[in-house]
């Protein structure tokens, strides 16, 4: 039972880090295997939420609290330092997640355009093609 | 305990999720998978204690990118497009029904992942309060924050503050990709817009980049739920402004507030017709926006210089240093909020464009 017990109460571990690695190498096979190019931009979002899932996961200290400070005495505060989990890798990651979806949605506007150009966003079909409309700028 | 329960049901709902997408063909269930996956991934960062950045998944996940997709993959649906033929992009793909990836990728995929996997054996297990991260800078910032900044998030102190040419990095790089994508589309060729829709020559509006919405049509016309979610603009819009302006004090601040806020502009456009969204803020208003976000960033940081202190550096601005920093946040913040508001804005329309310009037979109720 103790064993057990043993094993559930150190269960983490390492095992965020497997799954953000398993989710990488998700997102790395549907960029590599998808001739879809929509798929293929939803498989660099995966990639890159692995990356922000690792960061998350060495910030979390065990029995950790949000990092929002409570409004106690500052001469008491130094004792429940230690129980704050780590702000830096959340203020990283927070401003990479609203770059990510405005890179997204510059893929997403070369998606469009290279559909008008191609009239498909299938990789195969556009290898095959020539360009169907060539392009005007104004 | 239940922690540990919790964080590893998660990562096995993850990890599901991300197999389905990957097996997935149809480019609409693959839309509607990742924002299944966004869901899940914050529910993790929730209990990995990092709630700005749960908020910001959630804001961006539910609200922004599944409308962009959607957007472009809807495209597909324009009678202009299917004259050439196989255009749908469920359709195109010789293989649509669900698949597993190919062997190749796999094994490539494998071998990358079993050497990751091999590294992590020196990292820090999970939550261990002796790992190297919690030493070097993570102190300074919990210990100190609250004398030197004076506000309770911790994480914002961090973001706006001790980072904050970091953070005017971010926002330039959120402007600069908004404008990428108005260049991208805003200067489309689109015989349609110019001859067919608006009855307007070629050759007059050449020079000039097209009106990015010039119809009266509502994207979504089914009266139950226009009737319902135009009451929830307001509430959305409300909810942004607190996120705001509280985001000293929880979670929160100017990129959660600027996704909130855009949503809930977005939401009306999909419901009101174009001219009452033009009525509410007009395209130049929104590109204006994209430029003064970034630019009241950076002159609170040349301000900073003509007080006395270095670029950002807050502490100058008024008489005592936290009621400096919390002046310069403040300011900055605000920057953050209208630029990314701006940003995801003009995505939308941009994106929208042609579905604004369509007749109303496209859209039934």
């Amino acid at each position: 039972m103790s064993s057990v017990e043993a094993w559930f109460g150190a269960l983490p571990g390492l095992l965020n880090y497997w799954v953000a690695i398993i989710l990488l190498v998700c997102g790395l096979i549907i960029v590599m295997d998808s001739r879809n190019l929509i798929k293929k931009l939803i498989g660099l979002n995966i990639f890159q939420s692995a990356v922000f899932l690792l960061f998350i996961t060495m910030g979390k200290v065990s029995q950790g609290h949000p990092p929002i400070l409570p409004s106690i005495p500052r001469s008491i505060m130094p004792a429940a330092i230690s129980n704050f989990s780590n702000p830096l890798p959340h203020a990283l990651i927070l401003t990479a997640i609203v770059v990510g979806v405005a890179t997204t949605a510059v893929g997403l506007a070369l998606i469009v355009r290279i559909r008008r150009a191609y009239g498909t966003i299938h990789e195969d079909q556009i290898a095959d093609k020539p360009e169907v409309e060539p392009e005007i700028m104004p | 305990m239940i922690n540990t329960v919790v964080d590893i049901g998660l990562l096995g709902l993850l990890l599901a999720t991300a197999l389905l997408m990957m097996r997935s063909q149809s480019p609409l269930s693959i839309t509607i998978l990742s924002s299944i996956y966004s869901l899940i991934i914050c529910a993790l960062f929730v209990v990995l204690d990092a709630v700005d950045v749960a908020f910001t998944e959630a804001a961006v996940g539910a609200g922004i990118s599944s409308v962009l997709f959607v957007a472009v993959i809807r495209h597909d649906d324009e009678p202009s497009n299917n004259k050439r033929g196989n255009n749908k992009l469920g359709n195109d793909a010789p293989e649509l029904k669900s698949a597993w990836p190919s062997g190749l990728s796999i094994c490539l995929g494998l071998a990358l992942g079993i050497l990751l996997i091999s590294g992590t054996a020196d990292m820090p297990l999970y939550g261990d309060p002796a790992a190297a991260i919690h030493h070097y800078l993570a102190p300074r910032f919990l210990g100190q924050s609250g004398a030197e900044i004076g506000i309770p998030n911790v994480v914002t102190s961090v973001l706006a503050s001790y980072r904050g040419y970091d953070t005017l990095g971010e926002v330039v790089v959120i402007f600069t990709a908004g404008m990428a994508v108005l260049l991208l589309l805003a200067f489309m060729p689109d015989q349609k817009i110019k001859s067919e829709v608006e009855g307007v020559s070629t050759t007059k509006r050449r020079g000039k980049p097209p009106r990015l919405w010039s119809r009266r049509t509502p994207l979504i016309a089914n009266p139950v739920l226009k009737t319902v979610l135009l009451r929830f603009v307001p509430i959305v819009i409300l909810f942004a402004l607190y996120v705001q302006f509280h985001g000293d004090y929880g979670p929160g601040g100017g990129f959660q507030a600027g996704i909130i806020f855009g949503v809930g502009l977005i939401t009306f456009g999909l419901l009101a017709d174009s001219e009452k969204l033009q009525n509410v803020i007009s395209e130049r208003m929104v590109i204006s926006g994209m430029a003064f976000g970034v630019l009241l960033y950076g002159a609170v940081g040349v301000a900073a210089l003509f007080f006395g202190g270095n670029f950002l550096d807050y502490s100058v601005l008024s008489e005592s240093q936290t009621a400096g920093q919390h002046l310069g946040i403040f300011l900055i913040e605000l920057g953050v909020g209208i630029t990314v508001a701006s940003t995801m804005l003009s995505l939308f329309i941009s994106f929208h464009r042609r579905h604004f310009n369509q007749s109303q037979d496209e859209f039934p109720g």
